[in-house]
């Protein structure tokens, strides 16, 4: 089984505080952490290859201290890390970033699988893996909660919905965007963290890619970012006090304000 | 292509270093310095600068005729041929972008026997619905919808798609985008148009909602945005509007699709959808035990509700992922949220700050929850929720 991931690397928002005076992100200790969303996709990865063998490749388009990402999901048990990184993709959106991650993949050659997280932490757009599969004109279930069954040529996984689940079959090669429920990862071993450490990380750039230019970054994108602001801070809430008759009487209120027809 | 600092005309005066959302900017003598490797070219510092120091350039792509394209789409979305209520969301704001930009409000709708069902969206404002109607389309699956969507488009040349930011939307608008190489921005929460060039403005948060930014896409069509449930308003129904109904049939391979859905599963005790619902009902590490979820589902039945969580109270096996509001659950945007025993770690907030109201219920009054909520209450939630239960329950009954 030949297995891609997708990963990003993003601030730790867990650790992002906001500067209560000027109402913005106060940067200064935010580690870079993997996308809390890949850590599932590399874990199933992983899962995926104890069961039926394999080669896993996990890959990340972005600066080059992107690289400390590769090196951790090698740890937690992925064979090799390539990472696309060139100052041509700078200004990417979501269009630009599955079209080099798709030709970096095309690169790749053969595959099986492709895991992705189901969104990224900081951009929270999910349109990176869809992005990918279309790109590569290759089969998609998003939103993957578990893999029922797998064999060389196919599978059959479970789907979130708002509604609960769907099963869904289909053929490799596929891509897979991963929910939390689907497993728990774990944490790097020993042995993993001394392979990661003189693990090679091949580096793609543009001119590797056979890409079309015009594609690419800043250009290849077909939205822009006009503004960037904070949001207004909330207007200062009521603290309610009283007994607990009077504190329920004023949730009424606001509730029947806010909800006439049902109250 | 790229960004640079005139030094020429640069004073120092740092007004770009705190415009940078990735802190790319430092400031090296009295000039500013951008770090290339954190610059995602957002243009947050060319804005910031007031002596014009800062130049983002970028190439024109070739214009394309986009003058060709007209009109404002909503893809509908239907669950068991029953229309979806961020359809009429996206109705409403669809009718608001088209009156400004004085052009149609067209309907997409995908499904089985749904032709009784144009009628909904014609009376919530479309003047035109696009019906693929196919024993393969009964349901969402990403192929055939994607590729019919795409088919649609081509032939019909919308300015503006919109989509709901759902599980389906999302999977399935990405696909397009791709395609037809048309921007796409996600999660929208504000939608406008700037009137001087016609332009489509999206607004969405990043970074857990503590940032927002505006996009744009000048140079391509559609440009197409997916937005949150419950962020805009309905449309009203109308039953005296009127509309016309274009049918159309694709073959077997625009239709076909590699994977499929064998079985769909509903969860059970959940009778109302988060993502929908108008008031949810959530709680955290403060109710103690699993048990006493039920105080929740109490009062969220009596009022009509859903019962969320936090990621505490499912990482403790509390209550199943599905209920998880926050980065790792669920983005909601309900009327009221009444957050019961929930501290709010800024992963919380992140996915429910942008709820009309919010209620929170804690026994410590140094909770940062109460700094996002409305109606802060430092008490005991054993007491305060089930009056609360109570009180309603008697209201509804007289």
């Amino acid at each position: 089984m030949n297995i891609i991931v997708c990963i990003k690397q993003v601030p730790d928002t867990a650790n992002v505080k906001i500067d209560p005076q000027t109402n913005t992100l106060i940067r200064e200790g935010v580690e870079s952490i993997i996308n809390p969303f890949d850590m599932y996709a590399i874990e199933e990865a992983v899962r995926t290859k104890e069961k039926l063998g394999g080669n896993i490749i996990v890959i990340t388009m972005g600066p080059p201290q992107a690289e400390a990402a590769l090196r951790e999901a090698i740890s937690l048990g992925a064979d090799e890390g390539i990472l696309v990184s060139d100052r041509v993709f700078a200004g990417s959106d979501t269009w630009a970033t599955s079209y080099t991650l798709a030709c970096a993949i095309r690169k790749i050659g053969k595959f099986d699988i492709i895991f992705c997280g189901k969104q990224a932490a900081d951009g929270d757009t999910a349109q990176v893996g869809p992005g990918i599969s279309m790109h590569l004109d290759i089969p998609q279930v998003t939103y993957v909660k578990k893999i029922e069954d797998l064999t060389t040529d196919k599978a059959k996984v479970e789907r979130m919905t708002e509604e609960g689940y769907e099963i869904v079959e289909t053929p490799l090669p596929v891509l897979f965007t991963v929910v939390k429920e689907i497993n728990e990862p774990r944490i790097p071993s020993l042995k993993g963290k001394i392979k990661a450490k003189s693990a090679q990380i091949k580096t793609l750039m543009a001119k590797d890619l056979d890409a079309d230019e015009k594609s690419l970054g800043l250009n290849g994108s077909p939205t822009q970012v006009v503004k960037i602001f904070t949001p207004p801070p909330r207007e200062g809430g009521v603290m309610l006090a009283g007994s607990t008759q009077e504190i329920v009487d004023k949730l009424v209120e606001v509730l029947k304000d806010e909800c006439k027809s049902k109250i | 292509m790229g960004i640079e600092i005139i030094t020429e005309q640069c004073v120092g005066c740092q007004a770009c270093l705190k415009a940078c959302p990735f802190g790319a900017i430092s400031l090296e003598g009295n000039l500013a310095v951008i770090d290339f490797d954190k610059c995602t070219l957002c243009g947050a510092c060319v804005d910031s600068c007031k002596f014009d120091a800062i130049l983002l350039r970028k190439e024109e792509a070739a214009q394309r005729d986009i003058a060709a394209y007209k009109g404002v789409w909503v893809v509908a979305e239907q669950y068991k041929g029953n229309i979806q209520s961020i359809t009429y969301e996206l109705l409403g704001k669809g009718r608001d972008l088209a009156d400004k930009l004085g052009v149609e409000l067209c309907a997409v709708l995908l499904g089985k026997d749904m032709r009784a069902k144009t009628d909904e969206l014609i009376h919530r404002g479309a003047e035109k619905v696009y019906i693929v109607d196919s024993p393969k389309l009964a349901q969402y699956q990403s192929e055939p919808y994607s590729k019919v969507i795409i088919e649609l488009i081509n032939e019909y040349k919308p300015e503006i798609v919109l989509c709901g930011a759902t599980s389906t939307g999302r999977s399935l608008i990405a696909r397009v985008a791709v395609k037809i190489n048309a921007g796409l921005t996600a999660d929208c929460t504000g939608l406008d148009i700037d009137q001087e060039k016609g332009l489509f403005l999206q607004t969405r948060p990043a970074f857990g909602g503590n940032i927002m930014a505006t996009i744009i896409c000048p140079n391509h069509r559609p440009q197409m945005a997916t937005v949150r449930h419950k962020v805009m308003k309905e449309a009203e129904v109308d039953t005296s509007r009127s509309g016309e109904v274009i049918e159309k049939t694709y073959s077997e391979s625009v239709l076909s699709s590699r994977t499929k859905v064998v079985n769909v599963i509903e969860e059970e005790g959940q009778s109302v959808n988060l993502s929908e619902a108008d008031i949810i009902v959530s709680g955290g590490r403060g109710l103690g035990k699993p048990e006493n979820f039920a105080l929740l589902h109490e009062l969220a039945d009596a009022i009509g509700g859903a019962v969320g969580a936090s990621r505490a109270a499912v990482d403790a096996d509390w209550i199943v992922y599905s209920h998880q509001v926050g980065q790792t659950g669920k983005t909601v945007c309900p009327k009221i949220y009444i957050s019961c025993g929930i501290s709010g770690q800024i992963q919380h907030l992140a996915g429910m700050s942008s709820s009309d109201i919010i209620i929170a219920i804690n026994k410590d009054p140094d909770a940062p929850i109460f700094k996002a909520a409305n109606y802060g209450i430092v008490g005991d939630l054993f007491e305060i929720i089930p009056a609360l239960t109570k009180k309603i329950k008697s209201i509804l009954n007289t």
